[in-house]
């Protein structure tokens, strides 16, 4: 019996490795030939375990199982009380457009076999038989954009770095994902790493780049792991090595762990933490794609930027840039989190409103109770209201109304939310995470926690002081943790005022 | 792995060694000594700096800079607390406030049996099934005050 169960570790985390030994077991009680493949996650959290069998109509699904469910499996399983149905068909991979996470959750992903037979390097294929700069164009023509944060135009990116001579280049794939809310680019790696890989080769062809880092965080040690085999896997099939795919130019791929500092996500951070350099930020110009890592033309991208270029190049700039609204074209995968009643990874076409989103996809909050706030784009992203539910999902479209999708978190509080504590609570993380080189960020945050407590005691006179504050560090910062942390802050206190109207203690 | 900071010097050259073809080999050498001993120890920094003609203001200054990077060992086990939103939104704040009552101990400190550490993390990646925390490297979800009791008899 073959049977699919996913390793990723939001799955292992609800006991996965738990339902895997009691497969096991209860295979060899039964003498059943057991076929157990650990795949990656299809994003459905709130259903894993998830584990699927063939099924007259493609894979089954069932979830979320227990130890205590296993046995069951072996007797009927259509009529098992986890079955699912046919997992293609249930409502949230249906409604999905799977472009970057097409392959994720389906195979082993370290199987660079079972890569290539759903559709794996395809697009590495085409790449390396157009010029460079073809390729270049493609990525600019896709319409494709930082999908890390700030929302630079890939391929202009690229284009700089083309144009830049040197003797060595670079690939630099930014896996730190620090965002509260966000886990798009650990199931990704976690479950289709061929998938990254083989977007950075790309890249290296684009730009002229031999070699490749992927700078991940310590707090993804499943990561890691896929990864670095991966990595092997890779080099030992020649996808990576002195000729890609033995007709490419050289390009090779190291893997660089993080030491859990936020601000190292911010490139110029990063690629100081890579040189063993204090990583704190760099003023720019020089843009990395003209110096960047050891003063050579870098490009920075980020996991699921990197990752969507095979797509891009398999079916074409015009396919990836039909869907989407306005400038933010293609799909996103908007990682569905908090306080919801079904969290995991949605990737859409830009363009879904929050309260499609939060509503529906999500089905509100898992407590059962109102939704209150939601907090778009990570710990630099602000606080939306219900009154501003029908935002659709576009870079424009968040800024527009002060706020930003970063990396496409979507963090869901219900009612028993104090915002007051949310807004101190962005001023204490910046204070923790601030690399100190700018005083606005460095101590604007300290002051910003101690002037938040003066108006949780009551003293009304301090919100005005916050505004100035807020401003200071939003003019003064260099970059975005300073700059950007005034959006929980001020968003808090505009769409939430009645959390900062504290009576005034007794003693005073 | 030794809990005491015994360091030695040739251990210490050797994990030196392994990386120093790397391009900015100081980030490795650091995490790969703290992987061995738990911990950085005070006594390889001026070792590591000589190594990569650094000052040893420079090591320390990196070295200092990281939260992983710890100057004292932890204990035999280590708990990481997810702190940030996401798991704030369903109930972290209050399991952090359990998890240092049970323990008798603040964010960062060993248990004086030396059992555990507890340590806060921003975020694991886990934030559709908070809170969320990592046991000696495992993933934990959806965790509550039983579980965190469940967890802690476990590893004690
Ligand atoms: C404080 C801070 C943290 C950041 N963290 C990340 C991160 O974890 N991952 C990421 O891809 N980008 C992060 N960024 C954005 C990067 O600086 C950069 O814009 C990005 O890696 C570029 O890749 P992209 O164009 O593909 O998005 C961060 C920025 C700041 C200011
Ligand atoms: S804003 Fe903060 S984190 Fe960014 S460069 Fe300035 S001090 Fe460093
Ligand atoms: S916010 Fe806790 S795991 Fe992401």
């Amino acid at each position: 019996m073959r049977v699919w169960l996913s390793q990723d570790a939001a799955a292992r985390a609800l006991g996965a490795d738990a339902v895997a030994a009691a497969l096991r077991r209860e295979a060899a009680a039964r003498g059943v030939a057991l076929d157990l493949v650990r795949t990656g996650s299809h994003g459905m959290v709130w259903l894993e375990p998830l584990l699927e069998i063939a099924g007259p109509h493609g894979r089954m699904a069932f979830g979320p199982m227990t130890p205590a469910d296993v046995p069951a499996l072996f007797e009927r399983p259509a009529a098992h009380p986890r079955a699912l149905g046919p997992t293609q068909s249930l409502d949230w991979m249906a409604r999905q457009t799977r472009l970057t996470f097409a392959r994720c959750g389906i195979n082993d992903p370290l199987d660079l076999s079972a890569y290539e037979a759903a559709g794996g390097l395809a697009g590495l294929r085409k790449a390396l038989a157009m010029p460079p700069a073809e390729v270049v164009r493609a990525v600019t023509e896709s319409g494709l954009r930082g999908r890390g944060g700030a929302g630079f135009p890939a391929g202009i990116k690229w284009k700089t770095a083309a144009g830049a001579a040197a003797a060595q280049k670079y690939v630099v794939c930014n896996a730190d994902e620090g965002d509260s809310g966000t886990f798009a680019d650990r199931m990704l790696i976690e479950g289709d790493p061929f998938c990254l890989i083989e977007g950075m080769a790309i890249a290296g062809h684009a730009i002229g780049a031999t070699r490749g880092y992927v700078y991940l965080r310590s707090e993804y040690p499943d990561a890691i792991g896929i990864l670095t085999r991966a990595l092997a896997v890779a080099r030992s099939e020649g996808v990576l090595g002195p000729q890609v795919l033995g007709r490419g130019a050289a390009f090779d791929i190291e893997l660089r762990i993080g030491a859990g500092a936020y601000v190292c996500g911010e490139e110029t951070s990063l690629l100081n933490s890579i040189e063993g350099l204090r990583p704190v930020v760099r003023a720019k110009p020089p843009l990395p794609a003209i110096e960047g890592l050891f003063g050579r033309p870098t490009v920075v991208n980020n996991v699921i930027t990197l990752a969507s270029v095979p797509v891009i190049l398999d079916r074409g700039a015009d396919f990836y840039r039909d869907f989407g609204i306005g400038r933010s074209r293609g799909t996103i995968p908007l990682q569905l989190a908090g306080n919801v009643r079904r969290g995991g990874l949605f990737e859409a076409a830009f363009g879904l409103t929050l309260a499609e989103i939060v509503d529906d996809l999500a089905g509100g909050t898992a407590s059962g109770r109102p939704v209150k706030a939601v907090q778009v784009g990570g710990p630099l992203g602000a606080y939306f209201p219900r009154a501003l539910f029908d935002t659709p999902f576009g870079y424009e479209e968040y800024a527009g109304r002060d706020g930003l999708i970063g990396h496409a978190g979507i963090v869901v509080f219900d009612d028993s939310v104090d915002m007051l504590a949310q807004a101190r609570f962005a001023m204490e993380f910046c204070a923790i995470e601030s690399c100190g080189k700018c005083t606005p960020c460095r101590v604007g945050a300290v002051r910003g926690v101690e002037t938040i407590d003066r108006i949780a005691r009551g003293d009304a006179a301090a919100r005005s002081l916050l505004a100035e504050l807020c401003d200071t560090m939003k003019y003064g910062s260099l970059c975005a943790l300073g700059g950007f942390t005034p959006y929980p802050v001020m968003s808090a206190l505009a769409h939430f005022p009645q959390d900062f109207d504290r009576a005034r203690e007794a003693a005073e | 792995m030794p809990s005491t900071s015994v360091v030695n010097g040739a251990r210490i050259r050797a994990i030196i060694a392994e990386h120093a073809g790397r391009e900015g080999p100081l980030l490795p050498i650091l995490l790969a000594i703290q992987e061995e001993w738990g911990h950085l120890p005070r006594e390889a920094l001026p070792v590591v700096a000589e190594a990569l003609n650094l000052t040893r203001a420079e090591v320390f200054g990196v070295a200092s800079f990281y939260h992983d990077l710890r100057e004292a060992p932890p204990g035999r086990h280590v708990l990481r607390l997810c702190r940030a939103e996401a798991c704030q939104a369903v109930g972290a704040a209050a399991l952090a406030e359990a998890a240092q009552a049970r323990l008798g101990i603040g964010w960062g400190e060993t248990t004086a049996d030396g059992a555990v550490t507890l340590e806060p993390v921003f975020c694991l990646g886990l934030c559709a099934c908070g809170p969320a925390a990592l046991v000696d490297g495992r993933p934990v979800g959806r965790l509550d005050a039983l579980g965190l009791d469940a967890l802690l008899a476990e590893v004690r």
